[in-house]
């Protein structure tokens, strides 16, 4: 992204156009918003709202029924406080944000965080919602009419199908209709049921046949972030042999009214085909005496279904009061590869129980796993993972590594390996080691020159490097920098 | 360059330093030698400025500044170094990128402009090649799986790239063969030998300073300096041993 600035007022109109309605992001969201509370009503509203077909209507009211009769989970190492669902707006959230008058009202926490990020002043406003911020922030961002022109087209001359979900509804229904909640079932868990229901918006891409996407398909504009609501459905079908990666995200902390966020993310993968799915996640987390904060509970799940597909995720989660998350892969594809890398970091009263689930259904399946998680304060993170190896799939190979890093005595750490495997050619190995942050590695670093805090993110950074070198660049150098940040204020 | 006046200090409430003063100039090169537990290596970790190592009376004074006032890193940025007995090992961070964001660290502090990545490299392998350090080892985690005379030859790269105006050398002879020996004595004649900068070695054995001819030999034994003399000293104490200084 550069800071180009706009040269003239066409120009300006043109990217605002582009940033309104050509995304769709926007178009439709108006002003209204359904009445606080969940009913069939409330699912019809948004159904309405949205001009969606019969179909999709009858979709999501399947799922309502259903979730009516689910309760949420309580297997995870996670103390939640009930949620109060009828508490709270489900069609209103890009407006739900109370708008500030200026920076001056924001969390001054948070804008040190901002410019550490070295986030420009105007996209500082438009992630705290700052009042009228957004279209000149958009401007900035999309920097020159052409990045934005040249971007579509670009896509399009390869045939990549890249638009919200809501747009895909409707002009897209076969492919959507074909693989929407395949791989997460309606009745797969009590939040994915919920985002069934009322989901508001998300992204959707197919990437056809033998194409390899031309670029990092991303919330490619960090301002994209803004509209993505509490609950968030992602659809990516990568046909055979094409690839894709794609980046989701925001390393900035994101102010937001919704305290719950139950996100379902779905991924497809044909024969041969790529897709490596990135994720920064840093929802606000709450303040130190862990006051307030996200409840991340999000169901994210790939379906390797042809031979040979490969599905990578790498997650870097530092934010949000509560994350419940585990990106899975399903391989179902002969030879079919899943690879999980995860960064967690929890501090202050923050948890964390995430973690994957690889199900090795297809013969000779490979897949890796590398968890590092990192714990400060008084917080809590937990690996929970599980591989299963079904009876009739041969030569399967995993391998987990895990690895927990303390810092301070408060806070804690644990692994929560689940193996099942049904067939005895498998071969599976499980690493995990936990250690310290201790005086003398950070004496010694302060000792050759660095503060304490920054002897701290250089720590962990090493110790996180594995997973840090699987994003893709730009995105992994404000990933390591958000790791410092984070863990501020956590030591000494 | 340093004066320590009457210094006091105490871990983990127990004292250790109990009333040392000493005073070094630059250019000149002072060796402390003294019994195992005598608190040598606490008064290198007081004057750095470890956490947890409280001074409870006296003071230091570095380069005009009142160095305790100053936190670990600051002491390093005004040009403070301490060779460690027992380097550290930082798993997953390599010695360049260790040492690059360090000096880089120091440099803001004196508010002087960062080096970029090539120049750092530069300085770096001069001063590996110097003290005859593979260059694969400059990329490797730092001190990981680095033997105990590697990791003593790191510190001295280190020395090196940081280039500090003092030098606190605990015990950098220890566990080295008969030629890094010479290596490191070299080094360190060549890094800290000059007019503007002074060491302090703190070692058991005459076999460094047959390489690094100190102007000054003291004795610290129960947290003070006991005795001072010249160079002689530390060859009676070789043939003598500590026995006939208890006090
Ligand atoms: N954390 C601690 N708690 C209690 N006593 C400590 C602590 N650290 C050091 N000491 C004690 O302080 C005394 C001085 O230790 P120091 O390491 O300074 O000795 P030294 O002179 O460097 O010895 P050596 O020649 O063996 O390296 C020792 O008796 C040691 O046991
Ligand atoms: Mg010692």
């Amino acid at each position: 992204m550069t800071d180009t600035p706009i040269k003239d007022q066409a120009a300006r109109d043109a990217a605002a156009k582009v940033a309104e309605y050509e995304h769709g992001w926007s178009a439709d969201i108006e002003t209204d918003f359904a009445p606080k509370g969940l009913t069939e009503d409330t699912v019809r509203f948004i159904s309405a709202k949205k001009n969606e077909p019969d179909w999709m209507l009858d979709w999501r009211l399947k799922a309502f029924r259903l979730w009516q009769t689910m309760d949420a989970p309580d297997w995870a190492k996670l103390n939640v406080p009930p949620i109060d669902y009828q508490d709270a707006y489900y069609y209103a959230a890009p407006k739900a944000k109370k708008k500030l008058e200026s920076l001056d009202e924001v969390d001054p926490e948070i804008l040190k965080v901002y410019e550490k990020l070295g986030i420009p002043i105007e996209e500082q406003k438009v992630l705290a919602g700052v009042e009228g911020a957004r279209k000149v922030a958009v401007d900035a961002v999309f920097d020159s009419v052409s990045v934005a022109t040249t971007f579509r087209e670009e896509l399009k001359k390869a045939g990549v199908i890249f638009l919200s979900i809501s747009e895909a509804i409707r002009e897209y229904p076969d492919l959507v209709k074909k693989w929407l909640g395949r791989v997460v079932p309606v009745r797969d868990n009590y939040f994915a049921a919920l985002n069934c229901a009322v989901f508001s918006d998300g992204t959707f891409v197919y990437i056809p046949e033998g194409v390899r996407c031309p670029m990092e398909l991303s919330t490619y504009f960090r301002i994209n972030a803004e509209n993505t609501g509490q609950f968030e459905r992602t659809l990516i079908i990568a046909d055979k042999g094409s690839y894709v990666s794609y980046l989701e995200g925001c390393t900035a902390p994101m102010r937001d009214e919704n305290q719950l966020h139950a996100a379902v993310v779905e991924l497809v993968a044909l024969d041969d085909a790529e897709i490596k799915y990135s994720t920064v996640q840093n929802w606000y987390p709450g303040d130190a005496q862990g006051k307030g904060g996200i409840y991340n509970f999000v169901t994210k799940r790939a379906l390797c279904q042809g031979a040979r597909s490969k599905v990578s995720w790498t997650q870097v989660e530092t934010g949000s009061a509560i994350t419940w998350k585990y990106p899975s892969c399903v391989l179902n594809g002969d030879d079919s590869v899943g690879e999980f890398y995860s960064v967690a970091v929890t501090n202050n009263y923050q948890q964390a129980d995430t973690g994957t689930k690889m199900i090795h259904n297809g013969k000779r399946t490979r897949s890796t796993i590398v968890s590092k998680g990192i714990s400060a304060g008084h917080s809590s993170g937990t690996y929970r993972g599980l591989v299963r190896v079904a009876p009739q799939a041969e030569g399967v190979r995993n391998f987990t590594q895990c690895d927990s890093l303390l810092l301070g005595d408060q806070c804690g750490a644990h692994t929560v390996p689940y193996i099942e495997v049904k067939n005895p050619s498998a071969q599976i190995e499980h690493e995990a080691t936990t250690s310290k942050i201790s005086d003398d590695q950070l004496f010694y670093a302060m000792q050759r020159g660095l503060a304490q805090e920054e002897a701290v993110a250089l720590i962990v950074n090493g110790f996180a490097k594995e997973v840090l070198q699987q994003l893709p660049m730009e995105f992994a150098v404000e990933a390591q920098k958000l790791l410092g940040i984070s863990l501020e204020g956590s030591v000494g | 360059m340093l004066s320590i006046s009457n210094l006091h200090a105490t871990v983990a409430d127990k004292p250790i330093l109990k009333g040392l003063s000493l005073t070094i100039n630059a250019g000149e090169i002072h060796a402390i030698m003294g019994p195992n537990g005598a608190g040598k290596s606490t008064l290198g970790y007081t004057l750095a400025g470890r956490p947890g190592y409280q001074v409870t009376a006296g003071g230091a004074q570095f380069d005009g500044q009142d160095l305790l006032a100053l936190d670990a890193h600051e002491r390093a940025a005004a040009g403070l170094f301490l060779g460690f007995q027992y380097p550290v090992e930082i798993p997953g961070v390599s010695n360049v990128q260790f040492l690059r964001e360090s000096l880089n660290a120091q440099r803001k502090l004196r508010g002087e402009p960062p080096l970029s990545g090539a120049d750092f490299l530069k300085v770096a392998r001069a001063q590996a090649d110097a003290m005859g350090m593979d260059l694969d080892m400059l990329k490797r985690p730092v001190n990981v799986g680095f033997s105990g005379g590697e990791k003593k030859r790191n510190e001295m790269v280190q020395m090196g790239i940081l280039n500090p105006k003092l030098a606190l050398l605990d015990e950098t002879d220890s566990g080295l063969d008969i030629d890094a020996l010479r290596i490191v004595g070299e080094g360190i004649n060549r890094i800290m030998r000059k007019p503007d900068k002074a060491v302090l070695l703190i070692t058991h054995y005459q076999r460094l300073l047959d390489y690094v001819q100190p102007d000054f030999v003291h004795v610290l034994a129960d947290g003070k300096i006991v005795r001072s003399g010249g160079p002689e000293l530390a060859l009676e104490l070789e043939r003598d041993g500590y026995k006939d200084l208890a006090a």
